[in-house]
């Protein structure tokens, strides 16, 4: 890239002042071809809008009953219905939103930060140090990701906190091994074998050298995890395990919704309509991302 | 080949020990008083040191693990306080369901997702492959109890297409037990109108718990696809003159079909992990909605029973990918 840079044209320096930098420039024309990504864009900032605002912008109170109002219909009052305590559907769909968005936060910062920091050290360090990080990697990738979840969030007791610890503890492994991955490559690159030879600490070489090196691949799998994160978290709930009622958390409220599904669709539909969406929206962001970061796999 | 499986088995001895120590931190480090979890939250102090005692979780940790696993090597799960029984009975009657579930669901993802995925990378950046890209991205998307709930809202309440739930309609008797699935006995037994009610109600299910697996394999399929056409060799062959069929089936097909095959079956985790959810919408009596039922009645032997089953199914169904991946791959050494 930078020799066919230098064969090119002369730079102009006018144009080098006005014009946008060249990764913003490569972002806009990127978005341009890729209604999807723009799609996931604007879903995305409506979630994190509904997350933070969603208290404030639902039309009635999420938890109050309206004993006059029970299983209403979708009308003008109450756009998505309401459930059987008369409770305002679009209400608790929209304060629901920061449950998923925070649970989903939290769960894979705590994967990102400690499967980073074991596929970092297991990478860089080899031998003994990486054989047994790995293997101890192996065990927890063993069980299928919701059920090891699902017994830890069963001894630990039912709630938002258990959810989140659950599922960061079946989470870090996946990081764990890309990171590694990573690393194994990045160690062997003539920039490393020269901060090493002018004697740059370990901490250092791991932190200024390596890590930044892999922050592609990590934003890329962090971006399609959200949506992952998301259903993990809102199955959980449906099962009692996550957010217990009356929060109005999506999966908590499918949960209570299945025994009047066949009194009001909609109770049920809309919760699983604000995950699947959501989920899409994050989904579509994280493909997007890295047919720009990495357009080898698109 | 017999030498390759043996050492693969080898390999699981460490795996299995780290499972085992992975399941008795969890149901015996993790929670605050495993005592006073078995003793019920109404219990007296006096009544949980009675349980405590009685359980051995005075003892050091090493001992009470040189315990656990040495009731794990003879099968003893403790037992199940929502049925009464052995969490091991309970699992041999619920397994086969799941199983037969979970087999049917994965059998849908690959006679589909390869296929579509093929579809999708030949027809790369027109029509068709927009919509399987579609899809599979809803599939990633769509939370599968909810979906679950909705199809059986759908097909079964507004159009009455597919029974509501269960294995077979209430007033039929189950086929003579062999492998406990009932389409397999059905079909072993010679009974054609039971396995064609047990398939009936076997489809949804299936359908709805395949499709997130389905839309990971689409991408796969389509991905790799991809990937190896622009090979060298496949140029190659295209430049002495091979038509796009044999290139594509001979050449390309076979090398693209390897990644496939290892993330359908890491697939099975996540089929097994839904099975719970789906099974407890649908009704169907296997170790998910097992589960689901322990959970409410807080049955903690019978969850950690789950957990180690469905963990050692998943170990199996990763070496049989190991091994049908050594005999498409003849780069692989068997030695």
């Amino acid at each position: 890239m930078e020799t066919a840079a230098l064969a090119g044209p002369p730079i102009d320096e006018e144009e080098l002042l006005t014009a946008p930098p060249p990764r913003l420039a490569r972002a806009g024309a990127f978005l341009v071809r890729s209604p999807l990504t723009i799609l996931g864009i604007i879903i995305v900032i409506g979630t994190l809008v509904a997350a933070i605002f969603g208290t404030w912008l639902a039309p009635h109170n999420p938890n109050i009953p309206d004993y006059s109002a029970l299983l209403a219909s979708p009308s003008a009052a109450h756009p998505f219905g309401t459930d059987e305590l008369g409770r305002d559907i679009l209400s608790r769909v929209l304060s629901g939103a920061k449950y998923s968005m925070i649970v989903s936060l939290c769960v894979l910062t705590i994967g990102v930060v400690v499967g980073a920091t074991i596929g970092l050290i297991a990478g860089y360090f080899g031998g003994v140090v990486d054989e047994v990080l790995m293997r101890l990697t192996d065990i927890f990738l063993a069980f299928p990701a919701l059920v090891l979840a699902i017994a830890i969030a069963s001894t630990l007791g039912a709630g938002v906190v258990t959810t989140i610890i659950a599922l960061g503890i079946v989470w870090w492994p996946w990081y764990a091994r890309l990171v590694r991955g990573q690393v194994l490559a990045i160690r062997e690159m003539a920039y490393v074998e020269a901060a090493r030879v002018i004697g740059t600490r370990t901490p250092r070489m791991l932190v200024s050298h390596i890590l930044p090196e892999t922050l592609a691949p990590i934003v890329i799998q962090l971006s399609l995890d959200v949506g992952y994160a998301i259903l993990a978290s809102s199955s959980l709930s449906f099962i009692g395990l996550g957010a217990q009622p009356p929060t109005p958390e999506w999966g908590a409220m499918i949960s209570d919704a299945q025994t009047y599904l066949r009194d009001g669709w909609w109770t049920a539909t809309f919760p699983g309509v604000a995950i699947m969406v959501t989920a899409l929206g994050f989904n579509l962001l994280g493909d997007g991302l890295r047919d720009f970061l990495d357009p080898r796999l698109s | 080949m017999v030498v390759f499986i043996l050492r693969r088995l080898v390999l699981l001895i460490p795996i299995l020990f780290g499972v085992s120590i992975l399941t008795f931190v969890v149901s015996h480090v993790v929670p605050g008083d495993p005592a006073r979890l078995i003793a019920g939250p109404h219990a007296t102090a006096a009544e949980v040191a009675v349980v405590r005692h009685a359980y051995g979780l005075d003892r050091p940790l090493w001992q009470q693990y040189v315990t656990y696993i040495g009731d794990l090597l003879h099968g003893n799960l403790g037992i199940s306080l929502h049925t009464q029984r052995p969490v091991r009975d309970d699992l041999s009657s619920f397994l086969p369901a799941t199983i037969e579930l979970t087999a049917a669901a994965m059998l849908i993802t690959i006679a589909l997702g390869i296929p579509l995925g093929i579809l999708a990378a030949l027809t790369r950046n027109n029509w068709p492959d927009a919509v399987v890209r579609l899809f599979s991205t809803l599939g990633v998307s769509v939370p599968v109890f909810w979906l679950a709930l909705v199809a059986q809202l759908v097909l079964y309440d507004f159009l009455g297409w597919f029974p509501a739930g269960g294995r077979l309609d209430t007033t039929l008797q189950p086929p003579p037990h062999i492998t406990g699935m009932y389409t397999i006995d059905s079909l072993l037994a010679g009974n054609g109108p039971l396995l064609a009610n047990s398939l009936w109600h076997l489809a949804l299910p299936a359908i709805v718990l395949s499709l997130g697996s389905l839309a990971v394999v689409i991408r796969m399929m389509r991905g790799s696809m991809l990937e190896v056409l622009r090979q060298d060799y496949i140029r190659t062959a295209s430049a002495k003159g091979l038509g796009e069929r044999l290139i594509i089936w001979r050449h390309a097909f076979r090398n693209a079909l390897l990644p496939t095959i290892t993330v359908a079956g890491l697939q099975t985790g996540y089929l097994l992990g839904g099975a719970i959810l789906v099974e407890a919408v649908f009704s169907w009596s296997g170790i998910g909605l097992y589960t689901v039922q322990s959970i409410f009645t807080s049955d903690y032997n019978a969850v950690m029973g789950v957990t180690l089953m469905i963990a050692a199914l998943f170990i199996l169904v990763n070496l049989l990918v190991d091994v049908l991946y050594a005999i498409v791959d003849p780069r692989i050494h068997l030695g």
